[in-house]
């Protein structure tokens, strides 16, 4: 018992230590990367653009469900005035970067590990490394400089489409006068919320496109698995371990900057 | 520090390498003369690619030496490393192209991340290695809209465009019928000849291989039994090298003895 949780231990410790290292060789391979701008760009577009239809959608729904749930708690208590101040800091502080990056990570993270464990079996991965191209330069440098730059963004339009979600349901459906709902929005938000709210998103990017790249290219080491199902189980874990990290990752955040 | 030998490009000694408690390569030697054509024979799982992929060093070796004009690989630093990596290509068994790239893409790439030359340089040096290859018609087809001897041809133009000096082949003839086995052979030969690179190819095709090379070696049980001219090999009377010689013979003579109703003799 002692020597398999001995065991288990050491693998994680190892595994942590590995991830931090294929992590921190991602950005120093940002020295001898070329024409690096043109691939950041590229990874932008994959985890921005292809990203924003779910971003809406989800963002619209979460604001409009907080809207119908905050008048009712409020309206026991005779608040309702205050809802815009409820959905407005439910989205910026929590919901809005946790929501859009378990999102990204359900729709870029999960493309991105699975794209990197089908370049690794069929030794795309290897031919770059023959070429004298560094692999982590190439594949995964852009790939973190854009989450870091594109979850952000992402959380920022979640939380604005969030509010309007909550708008509709407040004004629309509950009969609160929008000018009443967004003052609440505008006194209840303050810089250190919005700051709070970006650098959430700014980690869970960089943690989570990092756990699915470092899956996606290790896949080859998966002794349990090869072939399509190695790629299967990478992407798996891959969109496991990142859900898993945002919430983590959230927690201390939060208990930080509280 | 080992002595550069004047006319050997690449030089392998005693080269080991295992997988847990398989042993693949046991003191594996090879000579590589530079300019020439070095087919490496073998069966099906004698590992002639983890021997090709230790020359490139993309699998590190256990043991034993890879010297590259005198060079040690495995101790040197990584500015001769990048060097080496510079100065020689590799031709994967898959062709290893990148499938989210067209093929004028996938040729550029290495130009694109490994020199400084600029854009138009690139695009030149790219269009001229796709036309010797005559793909100029398919500069923006996927690869996976290819067939199988175009992608073959992409992949020879995507590892000749850097102007390699040593050129590694792995099994490029795997899969492909006998009159396109013929034409890849005759394409190494051809453009061996014409670019003046030194190649390795690791293959089973023993009697296209005798008669594109300019040497060839047979490894056997993790070591190189022969090394030698193609006249060489032809000639030779040792039981291993006529046992894979003369593998076609061997096959019908092993048939006639079915018809006639006898067995079939067993593989030592």
């Amino acid at each position: 018992m002692v020597r398999i949780l001995g065991n288990q231990t050491l693998t994680l410790v190892h595994g942590l230590g590995d991830f931090a290292l294929f992590t921190l060789r991602s950005f120093q391979a940002v020295l001898g990367s070329r024409r690096l701008f043109r691939r950041i760009v590229r990874a932008g577009f994959e985890q921005g653009v292809r990203c924003l239809p779910v971003i809406l959608i989800v963002g619209m729904f979460t604001g409009l469900v907080l809207g119908l749930q905050g008048y009712y708690v409020l309206n026991r208590f005779g608040s309702e005035s205050l809802l815009g101040a409820l959905v407005s800091l439910s989205l910026v502080r929590e919901l809005g970067p946790v929501l859009a990056a378990l999102m990204l990570v359900g729709q870029a993270g999960s493309a991105l590990a699975a794209e990197l464990g089908i370049q690794r079996n069929s030794e795309q991965i290897a031919a770059l490394e023959t070429m004298g191209v560094n692999s982590l330069g190439y594949l995964i440098t852009p790939r973190l400089i854009a989450a870091v730059l594109v979850y952000p963004m992402q959380t920022a339009l979640f939380v604005t489409v969030g509010l309007w979600g909550g708008s509709l349901s407040g004004s629309l459906l509950l009969g609160i006068q929008p000018g009443v709902y967004w003052s609440a929005v505008e006194r209840a938000v303050a810089s250190q919320d919005v700051n709070e709210c970006f650098i959430k998103a700014a980690t869970f990017g960089l943690l989570t496109v990092a756990l699915c790249c470092y899956h996606g290219f290790n896949t080859h080491r998966n002794r349990r698995a090869s072939g399509a199902r190695g790629v299967s189980a990478s992407t798996t874990r891959a969109v496991v371990q990142s859900s898993i990290l945002v919430l983590a990752a959230d927690y201390v955040i939060t208990s930080y900057l509280v | 520090m080992a002595e550069a030998h004047p006319t050997l490009l690449l030089q392998v000694k005693g080269v080991h390498k295992r997988f847990g408690e398989n042993i693949v390569l046991s003191g594996t030697d090879l000579d590589v003369p530079r300019g020439s054509l070095v087919a490496v024979l073998g069966r099906s799982g004698t590992g002639k690619s983890v021997f090709l992929k230790c020359l490139a060093d993309i699998v590190p070796a256990d043991e034993g030496q890879v010297l590259f004009e005198g060079k040690l690989l495995s101790v040197a630093d990584p500015v001769t490393r990048a060097e080496f990596r510079r100065r020689c290509s590799f031709l994967f068994q898959s062709n290893a192209l990148f499938d989210s790239l067209t093929a004028l893409e996938n040729v550029r790439l290495p130009l694109e991340q490994t020199s400084d030359a600029a854009d138009s340089e690139i695009q030149e040096r790219s269009l001229e290695a796709l036309r010797q290859l005559e793909l100029e018609q398919h500069l923006h087809s996927y690869p996976s809209q290819m067939s199988g001897g175009m992608q073959k041809r992409l992949a020879l133009a995507r590892a000749l465009v850097t102007r390699p000096e040593l050129v590694l082949f792995d099994e490029p003839t795997a899969g492909l019928d006998p009159l396109r086995r013929n034409a890849v052979f005759l394409m190494i030969a051809k453009y061996q000849r014409q670019f003046g690179f030194t190649a390795v190819i690791v293959t089973h095709d023993v009697q296209e291989a005798m008669a594109a090379s300019d040497r060839v070696a047979l490894l056997d049980q993790g070591r190189m039994h022969f090394q030698g001219t193609p006249a060489e090999f032809a000639q030779s009377t040792d039981a291993v090298v006529t046992g894979f010689r003369d593998s076609a013979v061997a096959l019908g003579t092993a048939l006639a003895s079915l018809r006639h109703g006898g067995s079939l003799p067993t593989e030592d």
